[in-house]
C-alpha cells in the first residue's frame, strides 16, 4: 500500500528529528547534576504562562472568528492576510512594536497622560500573556475562522429553517464545531507559548519570568552543560507531547457532514445586536494587533531605503528558504494530517530550538562542513517547526474529505496519486494555501538555527536584523524588519489567496 | 456462473449478519428489509467494504473475498457522494475510465460522451454537481458506473432522494442499461414497489438473516410474517 | 534597481560553490556580531590579506560551545572574540595554545599577563543615558540606588549574556556581601531584563528607558556615526567593571605560522587604529593620543574594577543566584 509506506516513512523522518538531535546531545553529555530550585520555578512560570496564554487567545479568537465569519465587508480580505502577520515576525521587531504601543513612552501611555491617569504598566505576566495573544491570537483566529467556514451551509439552512434561537444555534452547530476545533489550537498555542524565552523574560520585566527555555539557553551557552540542556529539552518535549495527547483525547471525531459546494449565507447575522458585537470584536482585534504593525511600519520608513546589497542579498536566501521548506512542510504533512500524525508533529515546536540547533550540528559535522549547508538545514528546520501548524490547519478538513469520499474512492478503486491529485489537493485548497503562507512566512521571520550555523555568505534577513542591532544601528535594523514584514505578508498573502481563489466565500 | 454468498457471517459491532445464498449473472435482484436488518452490511460485503468474518464471496467461482473494493468485479450507487463535487462531470468519469491517473487517454473523451448520451446528459462533461438537478446528478452517477464497466452493479437506494415519477424513471433507466450490459445487479430497498417493477427476484433481510432470492412477485403476494409486518397489512 | 540585482544574486548565491584554491587558509571563529559587515570583520579580512598571502575565512557563531563540541578536529587557527568569562573553560579544554606575543606593552587600565589569550579591544560597563532625557544623572553607583523608582533602567541577563553577567560582577566589586540588598534596592528601577545586549540598547534607544547597561564606548558611535552628543555613559567614582575581548590560537592548527602572525597583527598600530571604530571599543595596544576623534571625548572611568578568570568563576554561581532572588521577590 503506497499511502501507507509514504506515511511512514513521513512519520520515521520526524520521529528521527527529533530523536536524532536529542540522542545527539545526550551522548556528548557528561552526567546530570539535578534540578536547581531555580529550574523548577522556571518551570511552574513556564505552565502558568503558557497556560494562560493559550487560554485567552482562543477565548479571544472566537467571537472575533465568528465575526469575521459572518460579516463581509470591504477589505475583509486584507484584514485577514494582516491579522496573520503578528505570527510571523521576528520575536525583537513584535516586541518593540508591541512597546511602541503599550510601553513606557508608548502611545496608550501618552494618550493616558493628558487624561491624569496612572501609566499602564506592561511589563510583569500581564505582558507576557498580551505578548504572547498578540503572537497567537492571530492563528487561533484562522484555525477557529477554518472550522467555521467549513460548517456546510445545510447546516446554516437547516438551522434557518427551523428558526432556532441563538442558544439552540450554539448547541446545534457552534458548540460541536468549537470543540473540535479548540482543543487542538489551545494544544498547538500553549506549546508554542512552552518555548518563549526572549519574549517572557523582556515583557516579564526579569527573572520572575523566566521560562524553561531560558535554563536551556543558559545551560548550553554559559555553563556548557549538555546534560542539563537535554534533560531540560526533554521536560519541555514531555510537557508538549502531554498537551497534544490531551488535546487529541478531548478532540472529538470530526462529524462527517456533506456539504455540496455552494455558498449560503448565514440567516442569524441581521440583528442590530449581532451586528454592534461582531464590529465591537473586529475593530478592537484590529486595533490591538495592527497598530503595533503599523508602528513597526512607520518606525522602519526611515531605515529600509537606507539598506545595503547584503541586506537585499539576505532577503534572497531567506525568501528561497521560505520556499524550500514550505514545500517541504507539505510533502511531510499531507500524510501525516491524521490524528496520531499531528500528535507527532507537535514535536515540531515543542523540542527546544537550541537542542535542536546543536544536535543537527553534531550529527551533520562528521560529514560535511554545517555553514555550507546551513540553508537546507535552515530550510528543514523551518518546515519541521512549521509542521504542527500545518497539521493543525490540514487535518480537520483532510479527514473530514476522508470521512465524505473515502468509500467513493474506493468503489471506483482510485490510486493514491490519483486521489491526491483529484480529490485531495483540489478540495484542500483553502487550507493549503493557508498553510503554505504560514509556513513560508514563519520560515521567513524565523531566526531558527542559522543563528548557530551562520554563514556570512549564506545569512538570511533576520539574521541581518539582529546584527545591525547588535552594531548599533537601529534605525537600518528598523528598515530591516520593515522589509521582513513586508516579504513576510506578501509570501503569506501570495500562497492565501492561492488557495482561496476558486473556492466560494 | 454467478454472485455466490457462500455460508457469509460479517460483524459491524455487536450487529452478526449471516447469508448463504447465490444470484445468478444477468439477475436484477431486489434486497428488501426494515432499517437495521442488516441491507447495507449485506451490500458493503459484496463491494468489500467489510471483510466477512467466515465464508466467502465468490464471483464466477473465485473468492474475492480478500480483493480491496475497487478491484472487485462490483460497481456501486450510494445513496448520496456518488461523484465528486470539485470537480466537473468530465473531469469525474475520467476517474471512472483511469482511476489511476485521473487523466484521459486517446478515445476517452469519445466515451465518456457517449457514456453520458446514454444516459441523457450530452453536453453536460464541463458542468459540476451544483449546477443539476436531482435527476441529472442521479444520471451523471450512472454514467460512471456504466464506464466502471463492472459486471456487477450494487444500488444502495440511490434515488431515494428522488421524487416518485424521478425515481420510476431512473429505476427503468437503470434496468435497461442493466439488460443491455448483461449486468448482475443488487438493488437495496424499502420500498416493494421499486422491487416489483425492477427486480424479478427478492432477497428479504432480517435480523441480520439473508434469505435466498425468491421470486418477488410471489414473495410480496404472499409475504413471511416478519416481512408482512415490515410491509403493513394491505 | 541595484538593490533588484543583488536580490538576484542573493537568489543564485546559494547554489553556486566557490572552487577551492591554492594559497593557505586561515580559519578564523569569531563572534556573529564580528563578521558582520557592520562589524570589524570585513576591514580585519582585507588588512591581513593584504600582508599575509593567505586566505582568512571568518566562521561566525558561538565560539565555545562550538569549539568544545568539535574538540581537536576543530577547524579553527583562530578564535577570535572571546570573553573572560569563558577563558577559564577555554583553557582547561586545553585545545589552545600560547600566544607568544609580548603583553606588557599593552595600553590597557588593568595588568594583562595571561599567555593564552591575547586582548585587542576592552571597554567597561556603564549606564548610557540620553542628556535631553534625564537631566538629574546619578553621579554615583550610590546615588542610581537611592535614584527615585521612575528612574527606570534596562539591563541584561547575566544568565544569557555577557554583559549582564559583567553587570552582576560590578555589584558584587563594589558592594561585595551587601549585593544581594544591592540588587533589592535596585530592582524597582530595573523596567525589564533582556536576554542580549541588542534587545536593551533597542528599548533604550526608543526610549522607553531612561538608563541602559552597555559599555562606557556606545556614545563614541553616536559621536562619529551620528554626531549624536546626546547619549553620555554615567561615570561612577566607585568604578566601572572591566571587559576586554580576547583571540587565541587553537593548538592543533593547521597554518601555526599564519596564526602567529594574525596574532601580531592583532596588536599593530594598523589593527588597532581600525578597531576602535570598527568594534565600537577601546584599543588594546594604542596611545590614547592616537585614538580616534570621538573617542578622546569619552568619559573614563577614574576606578577599574575587574576580577581575575578563577575569582569570577567562583563568584558566578552565587552572584547570579543573589541576582535572581533579589529580582524575583
Amino acid at each position: 500500500m503506497a499511502p501507507r509506506a509514504v506515511a511512514i516513512i513521513a512519520a520515521l523522518t520526524v520521529a528521527g528529528l527529533v530523536i536524532g538531535p536529542v540522542t545527539a546531545v545526550i551522548l556528548r553529555a557528561e552526567a546530570f547534576s539535578g534540578f536547581r530550585p531555580a529550574d523548577w520555578q522556571a518551570l511552574r512560570f513556564t505552565l502558568v504562562q503558557a497556560t494562560l496564554s493559550a487560554l485567552l487567545s482562543v477565548l479571544f479568537a472566537i467571537p472575533v472568528a465568528r465575526a469575521l465569519a459572518r460579516r463581509q465587508f470591504i477589505g475583509r480580505g486584507l484584514l485577514v492576510a494582516l491579522l496573520g502577520a503578528p505570527f510571523i515576525l521576528p520575536v525583537i521587531v513584535a516586541v518593540l512594536g508591541l512597546l511602541a504601543v503599550f510601553g513606557q513612552s508608548g502611545l496608550l501611555n501618552r494618550a493616558l497622560e493628558p487624561l491624569g491617569l496612572p501609566d499602564l504598566q506592561i511589563y510583569g505576566l500581564q505582558g507576557v500573556l498580551l505578548a504572547h495573544v498578540f503572537f497567537n491570537l492571530p492563528l487561533a483566529t484562522r484555525l477557529i475562522l477554518q472550522g467555521w467556514l467549513a460548517v456546510p451551509a445545510e447546516q446554516f439552512r437547516l438551522v434557518a429553517t427551523l428558526g432556532m434561537g441563538r442558544g439552540a444555534m450554539w448547541r446545534a452547530i457552534e458548540y460541536p464545531m468549537l470543540k473540535r476545533i479548540v482543543p487542538g489550537a489551545f494544544a498547538v498555542i500553549f506549546v508554542i507559548c512552552l518555548s518563549s524565552f526572549a519574549v517572557a523574560l523582556t515583557l516579564g520585566g526579569g527573572p520572575r519570568a523566566t521560562t524553561l527555555e531560558l535554563a536551556i539557553y543558559q545551560s548550553m551557552r554559559f555553563d556548557f552543560d549538555l546534560a542539563r540542556a537535554a534533560v531540560l529539552g526533554l521536560v519541555q518535549l514531555g510537557l508538549a507531547l502531554t498537551a497534544g495527547l490531551i488535546a487529541l483525547k478531548v478532540t472529538a471525531m470530526p462529524v462527517a457532514a456533506q456539504g455540496l459546494d455552494r455558498h449560503v449565507p448565514r440567516w442569524d447575522r441581521n440583528s442590530l445586536g449581532a451586528k454592534l458585537w461582531d464590529l465591537v470584536w473586529i475593530v478592537l482585534a484590529a486595533a490591538f494587533l495592527l497598530t503595533p504593525l503599523a508602528m513597526v511600519t512607520f518606525n522602519g520608513l526611515a531605515g529600509i531605503t537606507t539598506l545595503g546589497a547584503p541586506v537585499w542579498q539576505a532577503a534572497g536566501h531567506s525568501i528561497l528558504v521560505a520556499l524550500g521548506s514550505t514545500a517541504l512542510c507539505l510533502l511531510w504533512a499531507l500524510p501525516l494530517a491524521t490524528r496520531w500524525g499531528e500528535w507527532l508533529g507537535l514535536a515540531g515546536i515543542a523540542l527546544s530550538p537550541l537542542v535542536l540547533g546543536i544536535g543537527l550540528f553534531l550529527i551533520v559535522r562528521p560529514f560535511a562542513n554545517p555553514f555550507e549547508l546551513a540553508l537546507y538545514v535552515t530550510a528543514t528546520v523551518n518546515a519541521f517547526v512549521s509542521l504542527p501548524f500545518v497539521l493543525r490547519i490540514l487535518r480537520p478538513e483532510a479527514e473530514s474529505i476522508r470521512a465524505d469520499y473515502a468509500r467513493l474512492r474506493d468503489a471506483m478503486g482510485l490510486s493514491g496519486w490519483a486521489w491526491l491529485r483529484w480529490i485531495l489537493l483540489p478540495r484542500l485548497k483553502r487550507p493549503l494555501g493557508f498553510a503554505a503562507g504560514l509556513t513560508a512566512a514563519l520560515s521567513m521571520g524565523d531566526l531558527g538555527v542559522i543563528a548557530l550555523f551562520a554563514d556570512p555568505d549564506r545569512a538570511t534577513l533576520p539574521l541581518k536584523v539582529y546584527q545591525l542591532m547588535g552594531a548599533y544601528r537601529m534605525d537600518q535594523a528598523a528598515g530591516g524588519a520593515l522589509l521582513l514584514l513586508i516579504l513576510s505578508l506578501g509570501l503569506f498573502w501570495m500562497f492565501d489567496r492561492g488557495g482561496r481563489v476558486g473556492s466560494s466565500t | 456462473m454467478a454472485l455466490q454468498l457462500d455460508q457469509i457471517e460479517a460483524r459491524a459491532g455487536a450487529f452478526v449478519l449471516s447469508a448463504d445464498l447465490t444470484v445468478p449473472t444477468g439477475q436484477r435482484v431486489a434486497v428488501i428489509g426494515a432499517s437495521g436488518s442488516g441491507k447495507s452490511t449485506l451490500l458493503d460485503v459484496v463491494a468489500g467494504f467489510r471483510r466477512p468474518t467466515s465464508g466467502a464471496v465468490r464471483w464466477h467461482g473465485q473468492d474475492i473475498s480478500n480483493l480491496s473494493p475497487g478491484q472487485r468485479p462490483v460497481s456501486i450507487l450510494f445513496q448520496d457522494t456518488n461523484l465528486f463535487p470539485h470537480l466537473t462531470i468530465g473531469e469525474n468519469l475520467a476517474l471512472a475510465l483511469n482511476p489511476a491517473t485521473g487523466r484521459l487517454r486517446t478515445g476517452d473523451g469519445d466515451r465518456i460522451e457517449a457514456s453520458l448520451t446514454r444516459v441523457g446528459l450530452r453536453g453536460f462533461a464541463d458542468r459540476k454537481l451544483s449546477a443539476m438537478s436531482g435527476g441529472q446528478q442521479s444520471r451523471a452517477a450512472l454514467a460512471r458506473v456504466l464506464l466502471q464497466n463492472r459486471p456487477v452493479l450494487l444500488l444502495d437506494e440511490p434515488f431515494a432522494a428522488l421524487g416518485p415519477a424521478l425515481k420510476t424513471e431512473m429505476l427503468d433507466l437503470v434496468a435497461e442499461v442493466a439488460a443491455t450490459e448483461a449486468l448482475t445487479v443488487l438493488l437495496v430497498t424499502h420500498d416493494p414497489q421499486d422491487a416489483r417493477r425492477f427486480a424479478s427476484q427478492t432477497i428479504v433481510v432480517e435480523e441480520g438473516q439473508a434469505t435466498p432470492p425468491r421470486h418477488t412477485e410471489d414473495l410480496l403476494n404472499d409475504p413471511p410474517e416478519g416481512l408482512r409486518a415490515y410491509l403493513g397489512e394491505r | 534597481m541595484k538593490p533588484a540585482l543583488t536580490f538576484a544574486a542573493g537568489l543564485l548565491a546559494s547554489t553556486t560553490f566557490v572552487a577551492a584554491q591554492d594559497t593557505p587558509v586561515l580559519t578564523v571563529y569569531a563572534g556573529d556580531y564580528i563578521v558582520s559587515e557592520w562589524g570589524p570583520g570585513p576591514k580585519i579580512e582585507e588588512m591581513f590579506e593584504a600582508q599575509c598571502a593567505c586566505d582568512l575565512q571568518f566562521k561566525p557563531g558561538d565560539l565555545l560551545p562550538r569549539i568544545l563540541l568539535e574538540g581537536a578536529q576543530t577547524d579553527a587557527d583562530i578564535v577570535f572574540g572571546l570573553n573572560t568569562d569563558v577563558t577559564k573553560r577555554a583553557r582547561e579544554s586545553g585545545l589552545f595554545a600560547p600566544h607568544g606575543q609580548d603583553t606588557s606593552s599593552l595600553t590597557l587600565p588593568v595588568e594583562w599577563t595571561d599567555d593564552v589569550f591575547l586582548p585587542y579591544n576592552y571597554g567597561h560597563t556603564a549606564f548610557i543615558y540620553n542628556e535631553e532625557r534625564i537631566t538629574d544623572v546619578p553621579e554615583s553607583f550610590d546615588a542610581l540606588l537611592n535614584a527615585p523608582d521612575d528612574l527606570k533602567i534596562v539591563i541584561q541577563d547575566p544568565r544569557s549574556s555577557i554583559s549582564g553577567l559583567a553587570l552582576v560582577l560590578w555589584v558584587k566589586a563594589i558592594y561585595g556581601d551587601e549585593a544581594e540588598q544591592v540588587w533589592e534596592q535596585l530592582a524597582p528601577k530595573i523596567l525589564t531584563v533582556t536576554k542580549g545586549w541588542s534587545e536593551s540598547y533597542g528599548l533604550f534607544t526608543d526610549g522607553e528607558a531612561d538608563m541602559v547597561l552597555s559599555y562606557t564606548t556606545s556614545p563614541a558611535y553616536h559621536i562619529i556615526a551620528e554626531e549624536d552628543r546626546t547619549k553620555k555613559a554615567a561615570i561612577f567614582p566607585e568604578g566601572h567593571y572591566f571587559m576586554v575581548e580576547l583571540s587565541a590560537k587553537v593548538a592543533g592548527t593547521d597554518v601555526p605560522e599564519l596564526a602567529d602572525q594574525f596574532l601580531e597583527f592583532q596588536l599593530s598600530e594598523e589593527f588597532q587604529t581600525m578597531i576602535a571604530t570598527g568594534n565600537w571599543s577601546f584599543p588594546a595596544k594604542l596611545d590614547a593620543s592616537k585614538w580616534p576623534e570621538g573617542f578622546k571625548e569619552l568619559n573614563l572611568p577614574e576606578k577599574v574594577l575587574f576580577y581575575s578568570e578563577d575569582e569570577a568563576a567562583a563568584l558566578r554561581d552565587e552572584t547570579v543566584e543573589e541576582w535572581r532572588r533579589a529580582l524575583s521577590q
